[in-house]
């Protein structure tokens, strides 16, 4: 098992003839992805490494029985995007996308909760499954399949903590960058506790930084329903308030927000926080 | 993106929220001719991008134009928090019975929009928030359906009991409701919202911050952009694909990705060091960047040695190590660097640095030591 995606899991990519999308189309294909088709409108017809391309995501769920796209197209069409893929039927959004007003990711979020979809990001990396499935930008060569689930606010941070964790010789479960924005889809919550219901997963890392409360959330989510190990990084000890920390949901607005009341959350319910990322490999396997 | 008082109350007023009168003044003879034209006591405020102005003595009464132009001298060129007053608001002085908050942001959790009010005006809302809680009520509104004017009655009924005031708070709500949403602001606040002896409402003061992703839509916000020194170069960073903060420390970092980015501020910390900057050069080993990136570091004076960590992932660490030595050969570099790759392709990448004259570490924590131990 794993959570959300596996070796079954039909993936289409809108956007798929654009830099980006074309790029990461055959990385994930190269890592055995499933991926079914492509969507790029006025280009049907077309075929990216033997892979179809449809001019609606309607199309491309009717000819290939796709569960899954990835969100490879700019900013301003993304929400857009991302309500086609929900009103064909998708069930599962990964948004790659950076850059989206807040207001339309409102509209977004809402629309897509009336269609049951589920979204991951948007301005994130994509998740992994690893050795079963690949979707987003994340490098395949750090990834190794394990027992570790991780759940993310960022992107290369992640890969940071991931290696270590798969160099220390445990591995992942699935592991996925949830976006830096203030509104986003799947949450530390909902993530925790497919996790905390899924076989494979005996422990999760939880990778915070500053801005809005999602980690003291997750610390009260933890202490009353998780049984498995939770260990956790925060990023942003550092940082000034009032600035964006290139994130945009990564900001100290009017003083709530730090890195220190998260770190006190989550050691006040037993989570274990990592003073450095190098850490976090130590801190899992004395739980485990 | 932070906008000017005076500015947000322009707006304000396009959108029929009631503010006093109000002339922005550059020189104390400016002042002197606007309080002579108000021919009454007014209120002299400085304008600069930040919070406490009061408490620093940047808000005066003055009854009669010698006395404006006294307060001027006094306010303009005054410093508050680091930021140069260079110009000041001057409106009419109104007495007011009472002084109440109203607040519009986004709300991560309920992904909505949330309207703020509470009966505890004119002070800092975070420390109502931290000391009376129960005197802060908010309302989520859903951006797809809009403001009802049955919940912005509501909100103004917690605030007032007189129907006529409660009428005219209302419509004040929905007014800041409609200008939040229309120009994308991340936060609108009045605060105070005053009701004077007269029994008119008025925003007394105005905050505005927007939403940098949906700038592109705003031409005539972006207009308003009045950058202090620091900003300017953030904005410059931007417009070469970078983030960059400036801080206060002597070791210049760069690093990909804006998470990494953070945590290596943070480990400068850890090991007794202090971070001078936060930059993300994003995901590219583009030489360029390494280059403008480079350049930023070294116009800061407090740099003393730079720091760069990478993490290769799509970018492999041997493409990051090219463009770095590509970069250290262009520009003429005096301080010392050092440099930690990893990821794909890391022991190519060190290879690399290896015939450069980057100090290579093995780690994030080697790198901020050595960085530590090079100022």
């Amino acid at each position: 098992m794993s959570i959300l995606v596996d070796e079954k899991t039909r993936v289409i990519v809108q956007g798929i003839t654009g830099r980006d999308g074309r790029f990461h189309t055959l990385k994930m294909k190269e890592y055995g992805t499933n991926v079914v088709g492509g969507v790029s409108p006025g280009k049907a017809g077309q075929d990216v490494d033997g892979i179809p391309v449809f001019n609606s995501v309607k199309n491309a769920v009717s000819e290939t029985d796709a569960d899954t796209s990835v969100i490879f197209v700019p900013a301003r069409f993304a929400t857009d995007a991302m309500c086609e893929a929900s009103e064909a039927g998708i069930k599962l959004v990964v948004a790659v996308s950076e850059g989206i007003p807040t207001i339309d990711m409102i509209k977004t979020v809402k629309f897509l909760e009336k269609n049951n979809t589920f979204l991951i990001g948007p301005n994130c990396p994509g998740l992994i499954s690893p050795e079963k499935c690949k979707i987003g930008i994340l490098p395949a060569e750090i990834f190794k399949k394990g027992n570790v689930g991780v759940i993310s606010r960022s992107g290369t941070l992640t890969y940071e903590i991931v290696n270590e964790i798969t160099k220390s010789g445990l591995g992942e479960s699935t592991c996925m960058g949830i976006g830096g924005d203030p509104i986003i889809g799947l949450n530390f919550i909902e993530l925790l506790s497919m996790f905390e219901n899924d076989p494979q997963t005996d422990a999760v890392v939880l990778i915070g930084e500053i801005g809005g409360d999602a980690e003291e959330q997750a610390a009260e989510f933890i202490s009353k329903n998780m049984t498995k190990p939770v260990v956790a990084f925060i990023a942003g000890q550092t940082a000034p308030p009032g600035k964006r920390m290139g994130h945009a949901g990564a900001i100290i607005s009017s003083g709530s927000g730090t890195a220190e009341e998260k770190i006190y959350a989550f050691e006040k319910v037993g989570v274990s926080v990592a003073k450095e990322p190098s850490e976090i490999a130590k801190l899992l396997k004395a739980k485990l | 993106m932070k906008i000017h008082e005076y500015q947000a109350k322009e707006i304000f007023a396009n959108y029929n929220i009631p503010i006093q009168n109000q002339i922005i003044c550059y020189t104390t003879r400016e002042i002197r001719q606007a309080a002579t034209k108000f021919n009454k006591p007014v209120v002299i405020k400085a304008q600069v991008q930040v919070g406490g102005r009061g408490k620093a003595g940047g808000v005066k009464i003055a009854k009669n134009p010698v006395q404006a132009e006294q307060a001027g001298t006094q306010i303009l060129g005054m410093k508050i928090k680091g930021l140069t007053v260079e110009k000041v608001l001057v409106s009419d002085a109104i007495d007011i019975k009472s002084e109440s908050y109203v607040g519009i942001t986004n709300d991560r959790n309920s992904k909505n929009i949330v309207i703020m009010v509470s009966s505890e005006g004119g002070v800092e809302i975070e420390e109502v928030a931290k000391r009376t809680p129960e005197k802060i009520f908010k309302m989520g509104i859903n951006p797809e359906i809009g403001i009802f004017d049955f919940q912005a009655r509501n909100l103004a009924f917690k605030l007032f009991d007189d129907i006529k005031i409660v009428s005219e708070t209302a419509t004040i709500i929905k007014n800041l409701y409609r200008c939040y949403v229309e120009t994308d602001s991340s936060l609108s606040e009045i605060n105070p919202l005053v009701v004077t002896v007269e029994g008119k409402v008025i925003a007394l003061d105005a905050k505005m911050n927007f939403d940098d992703n949906a700038l592109y839509r705003h031409q005539e916000i972006e207009k308003l952009r009045d950058p202090t020194e620091d900003e300017k170069k953030e904005i410059d960073a931007k417009n070469k694909g970078l983030s960059y903060i400036k801080l206060d420390g002597e070791i210049g970092c760069m690093v990909n990705g804006a998470g990494l980015a953070m945590a290596t501020m943070d480990l400068i910390k850890l090991y007794g060091g202090e971070p001078a900057n936060f930059l993300d050069i994003g995901g590219s080993s583009n030489p360029q960047k390494v280059i403008d990136a480079m350049n930023i570091l070294l116009g800061d004076k407090n740099v003393k040695v730079v720091m760069i960590n990478i993490f290769g992932g799509i970018t492999r660490c041997d493409d990051v190590a090219k463009g770095l030595v590509l970069a250290m050969k262009k520009i003429d570099v005096k301080l010392p660097i050092v440099a930690r790759l990893t990821g794909t392709n890391e022991k190519e990448g060190r290879e690399i640095l290896k015939n450069s004259n980057l100090i290579s570490a093995s780690s994030m924590s080697d790198a901020a030591k050595k960085a530590i131990s090079l100022i």
